[in-house]
Order: C-alpha cells, then sequence, then structure tokens
C-alpha cells in the first residue's frame, strides 16, 4: 500500500544564530496533491522547504521522504531522490542558452542518453511555450521568461516532489494563467509544494495550504479550512479575505 | 549532430597543421614550436579547471613540478628507464592532485587561490629543502643516453618535435571529447552556478575534485614530457611564475575554449620571444599587449573568434 503522506517532518528547527526562523514544525505533505505553504515576509516559509530539499542543514529535526529519514543526506542525494527545487530568487545559468539550461537538468537522471535528453528538452521547452527562444541565452530573457526557465528546470527532471518557492513573482496576468495550469496539469502524477503569496493562485491551486507565522505552522487544511479559521484570518489572511 | 562532426574536423586539422609546420618552419622555430606544444599541454590541464570548472589555482606549477620531478627523479636516482618513468611522473601528480583537490576544495574563490598558492610555495620549498636529491634551483640534467621511448632517441630535433606533437594530440582530443561529455557540460554548469548545479542534484564536490585531478595530472604529464624532451628539471619550474604562465595562456587563447591554450601560449612565447629582440625592456612589451588584449578582446583570442564568427566553436 503506498503511504498517504509523500513527505513528513518531525521537530524540524533552523536558528541562524540568535533568530528562529523555524521551530518545531511537524508537517505531512499528501502525495498527488498542491499544498499551498503561505504567511507573511519573513515567516520562515523559504528556510522550511530549504530544509526540506537539503540546501540548508537544519539545527535539529527530521524529514522522511516516502518513509525514508532523509535528515542526514547532502542536497544532491535528496534531489537525486525525486525532489525539485525552484529558488524564490531566479537562479538559471545566465549565460547559456535556455535549450542547455534545461538539458543541464535533464541530463542528471538521463545522463549520456542524448537522444532522449533532447527529447526531455524539446517536451519541456515546449510545455512551457519556450520552444521558439531555446536558442536564446538565459540572461537576455525577460524576467518573466526567467521565472519560467527555472519551472522548466524544474519539470525536466520528471520530478516526484516539485518544490516552487514564489514562482509567480513578477509574472505577467496572462503568464500567472499558463502557470495556474500547468500545476493543474501536473497535479496527481507530481506532489506539488509551492510557496505563494497571490491568494488567488492558492485559491484556484491548492488542495492543502499550510500558513506559517514566525517559523511555527498555525494552521493545515483544505482551502475552505483555512479560510474559516480564525486564527489565520486574524493573523494574514484579513484583509485578502474580504477582497 | 553537424557541431560536433566540424569540431572533430577543424581539432584534426589543427594537428595536421602542426605537423605541416614540421616542414615548413625552419629549426629554430620548429625547436620552439616543440617546447610550445609541451606548454600548450600544461596550458589545457589549467584551462580544465580554470575555464571550464571556473576554479582558478595559483599553484599549478605544482603539479608541472611534480610530474617533472616524478620523472626526473626517478630516472636520476632510481635509474628507472623513460618510458615507466613518465608513468611515475604521472601518477605522482595524480597523487597530489587528489590531496591538494580534497584540502583545498573546502574553501572557494580567493581563498583557493591563496590555498593552491601556498601549496604550491610549500612543494617550492620543499624541493630546496631535499637540495640534496633535487639538486634544488640549480637543478639537475637528464642524460641524454637514457632520454629514448620505445628505442627512438628523442633528443634529435625530429623525434621531439613528434613526441611533442603527439603528446599535445592525446590531450588536445581527450579534452575535446571531455568537454562534449556530460563530465563536461556539469564542470561548465558549475562554473555558471554552483548553487543551482548543486539543487539539481549534481554532486558538486565530487566534480570538481574530479577536475582539479584531471586538471592536476595533465599539468604533471606537462612536467614530465618537458623534462624528458629537454632534458633538464629544476627548482625555478615549481615557481610562482610557472603557475602564472598558464594562467596568462589561457586568458589570452580563451578561458574555456578547446583552442585557446594553444594560441595563447603560442602567442605569448612569441610575444617575448620578439619584443625581447626589439629590446631589454621586453616584459614591458608582453605586459601592454597584455593589458591591451584583455581590455579588447577579454575572451581571450579564441573566445572572440566564437564569439564573432564561429559560434559552435567548443
Ligand atoms: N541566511 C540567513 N541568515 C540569517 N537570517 C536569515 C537567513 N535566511 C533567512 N533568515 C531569517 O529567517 C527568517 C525567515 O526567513 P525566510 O526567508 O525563510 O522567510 P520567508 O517566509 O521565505 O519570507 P519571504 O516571504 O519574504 O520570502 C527571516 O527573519 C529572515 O530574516
Ligand atoms: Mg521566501
Amino acid at each position: 500500500m503506498v503511504a498517504v503522506n509523500i513527505l513528513t517532518t518531525k521537530g524540524l528547527t533552523k536558528n541562524y544564530g540568535g533568530i528562529k526562523a523555524n521551530t518545531d514544525i511537524d508537517f505531512e505533505l499528501q502525495r498527488g496533491k498542491v499544498t499551498a505553504l503561505i504567511g507573511p515576509n519573513g515567516a520562515g516559509k523559504s528556510t522550511f522547504v530549504g530544509m526540506l530539499c537539503g540546501r540548508f542543514p537544519a539545527t535539529r529535526g527530521e524529514v522522511f521522504f516516502e518513509g525514508q529519514n532523509i535528515s542526514s543526506l547532502p542536497a544532491h542525494k535528496r534531489i537525486q531522490l525525486g525532489i525539485a527545487y525552484t529558488f524564490q530568487i531566479t537562479s538559471v545559468y545566465s549565460g547559456l542558452t535556455l535549450l542547455e539550461n534545461v538539458a543541464i537538468a535533464a541530463r542528471r537522471r538521463l545522463g549520456k542518453d542524448f537522444a532522449s535528453v533532447t527529447e526531455k528538452v524539446d517536451s519541456v521547452l515546449a510545455q512551457v511555450g519556450l520552444s521558439d527562444r531555446a536558442y536564446q541565452i538565459a540572461g537576455d530573457l525577460s524576467y518573466g521568461h526567467q521565472r519560467v526557465l527555472e519551472i522548466a528546470m524544474g519539470l525536466a527532471q520528471d520530478p516526484r516532489l516539485f518544490i516552487l518557492d514564489e514562482p509567480t513573482q513578477g509574472l505577467a496576468e496572462t503568464e500567472i494563467d499558463d502557470f495556474v495550469k500547468l500545476i493543474k496539469s501536473l497535479a496527481g502524477e507530481t506532489t506539488i509544494l509551492l510557496i505563494e503569496h497571490n491568494m488567488d493562485v492558492v485559491m484556484r491551486t491548492a488542495d492543502q495550504i499550510t500558513v506559517l507565522e514566525f517559523g511555527k505552522t498555525l494552521a493545515s487544511g483544505t482551502p475552505d479550512e483555512i479560510h474559516r479559521n480564525e486564527a489565520v484570518q486574524a493573523a494574514y489572511l484579513g484583509t485578502a479575505a474580504d477582497a | 549532430m553537424v557541431n560536433a562532426h566540424r569540431s572533430y574536423i577543424l581539432h584534426i586539422s589543427i594537428i595536421g597543421m602542426l605537423a605541416a609546420m614540421f616542414f615548413i618552419l625552419p629549426a629554430y622555430h620548429v625547436g620552439n614550436l616543440s617546447r610550445i606544444m609541451v606548454l600548450a599541454v600544461y596550458a589545457m590541464g589549467f584551462n580544465v579547471l580554470f575555464g571550464y570548472t571556473g576554479l582558478l589555482s595559483l599553484g599549478h606549477a605544482l603539479f608541472f613540478a611534480t610530474g617533472m620531478y616524478g620523472l626526473g627523479m626517478a630516472m636520476n636516482t632510481f635509474n628507472i628507464a623513460a618510458e615507466p618513468a613518465m608513468l611515475i611522473g604521472g601518477i605522482c601528480a595524480f597523487l597530489v592532485s587528489a590531496v591538494i583537490g580534497f584540502l583545498a576544495l573546502r574553501t572557494s574563490g580567493v581563498a583557493f587561490m591563496i590555498v593552491t598558492l601556498m601549496f604550491a610555495q610549500a612543494g617550492y620549498l620543499t624541493i630546496l629543502y631535499f637540495g640534496a636529491y633535487t639538486r634544488g634551483d640549480e637543478g639537475f640534467v637528464i642524460p641524454q643516453a637514457d632520454r629514448m621511448i620505445a628505442g627512438i632517441d628523442i633528443t634529435g630535433e625530429t623525434a621531439r618535435y613528434f613526441s611533442a606533437l603527439f603528446l599535445f594530440s592525446v590531450v588536445f582530443l581527450l579534452i575535446m571529447y571531455l568537454v562534449r561529455s556530460p563530465f563536461g557540460h556539469t564542470i561548465v554548469a558549475i562554473r555558471e552556478n554552483e548553487e543551482r548545479t548543486r539543487m539539481l542534484g549534481y554532486d558538486t564536490v565530487r566534480h570538481k575534485l574530479a577536475a582539479v585531478i584531471i586538471s592536476g595530472t595533465i599539468s604533471g604529464i606537462a612536467g614530465a614530457a618537458y623534462a624528458l624532451l629537454f632534458g633538464y628539471a629544476g627548482a625555478t619550474f615549481a615557481t610562482v611564475q610557472y603557475s602564472i604562465f598558464p594562467l596568462l595562456w589561457v586568458l589570452l587563447g580563451g578561458a574555456g575554449t578547446t583552442l585557446g591554450p594553444i594560441i595563447g601560449t603560442i602567442f605569448m612565447f612569441y610575444l617575448i620571444d620578439l619584443s625581447s629582440t626589439v629590446t631589454q625592456a621586453y616584459m614591458l612589451i608582453a605586459g601592454v599587449v597584455l593589458v591591451l588584449l584583455t581590455l579588447f578582446a577579454p575572451q581571450g583570442l579564441a573566445g572572440e573568434l566564437r564569439r564573432r564568427v564561429f559560434k559552435w566553436l567548443p
């Protein structure tokens, strides 16, 4: 039987010197669902997902992926297990072509098999609508297109768990619509953990929502539950819920 | 793949051109070119780390000298024949670069430059300290009679030229192959954005270590070949100057290009050669040209070629 949760954490904690960025977070991520992680600026969202994929070492606590304790694995080993991660601050290979950017992402899994790397790159670029820019240098793209490229690099890894840190930040309205469609098309096969400030995107995509505040989980549940949750309304949604 | 074919033809033609030079050029230049080809092997080794992986070592003379002394001492102190001595030189450089890589890669950026510089300095001082065996600054001559490969006396101009060309060609083609391989693409990815590469699931530390070892071993083989072909090993080759040379060659020729090292080495060799016939202050002329080139062709000669004409250059 396949477990419901693809990833769980126990007591995950991160201190930066005196700053408590995350404190004792117990978290469950349901397989095949889209889970949104929301919370005010500085709540500790990026820190939290950074500890899931191994980008930052945890001060203490444990991370389990597919039942395996991955707490002591370095980032590249966790990624190799099928976790893809996109940065909040765009991080692409700005000196290389889009094609090569996506190829590097695909090649890690497909290795020497040139044909399937090419095939993968073509299909991913088509999926995100960047095919006609394949030979452009990534650094020459608009900010929005660089964000999309970053998502493409995640997709090229065929992840089981796809973690996106504020992917729609700085995207135009039409690009956001495309992004929402893309996420919906992935859901089911791929588990998605989405950090998102845009509540409209959250409401359109999320099956589950977790709210972080001051480095702790404030609430978890379906969008409806979160919407009705008074603590959340008070702390965060307040105006957004009325809008 | 068309680009792969083009690049293959280009590399083979360059080797062919170098072979033809032997018959075209006067003896003086043939002698120079033998030297240049061996030094270009050193530059190619350096380029793997600096040009492709983006790690600037200021201590590559250590690897060059390790290969040189590995071979030289094997031959002179232990009376080992040239072929196994060559192998010993390579193995020594391999081991030293593995150890240095392991230690130095705990740092990055400027710290990496300083750590490699310090290790090379320590290596240089070690050579001086054991002057009884290494003959220190004075160095030692490898007897002409011992310098035979497969029964061929390589001290003659012809044999020496073609031995140098052979070594050059092997490394040249090896690197052409390497940079097109997944490993080559990955080290370029590390150069372009290491954190992104790590978060794409690559073991960046292991790749960087492999790059240091490949780079150091090739540099060591160049050092061993230099000692064998020109019959001399000395501590000068372990000085900072010899760590800076490959950097200049590669910068001039084009870092991160397969052609850059040979172009840069030829260019700089003749720059110094020609300007020293004109004036005593030849280093001044060399310096001015270097500054001009970095201003107007910051990607080096091959880099400019790639940017302007041949976009497909590897
Ligand atoms: N490298 C660091 N060193 C020190 N403090 C840090 C570091 N990274 C994050 N912090 C602090 O940890 C806290 C949580 O930061 P984090 O980036 O995880 O928040 P976030 O929820 O992602 O915010 P945002 O919505 O602005 O992206 C903040 O107070 C931040 O200042
Ligand atoms: Mg953040």
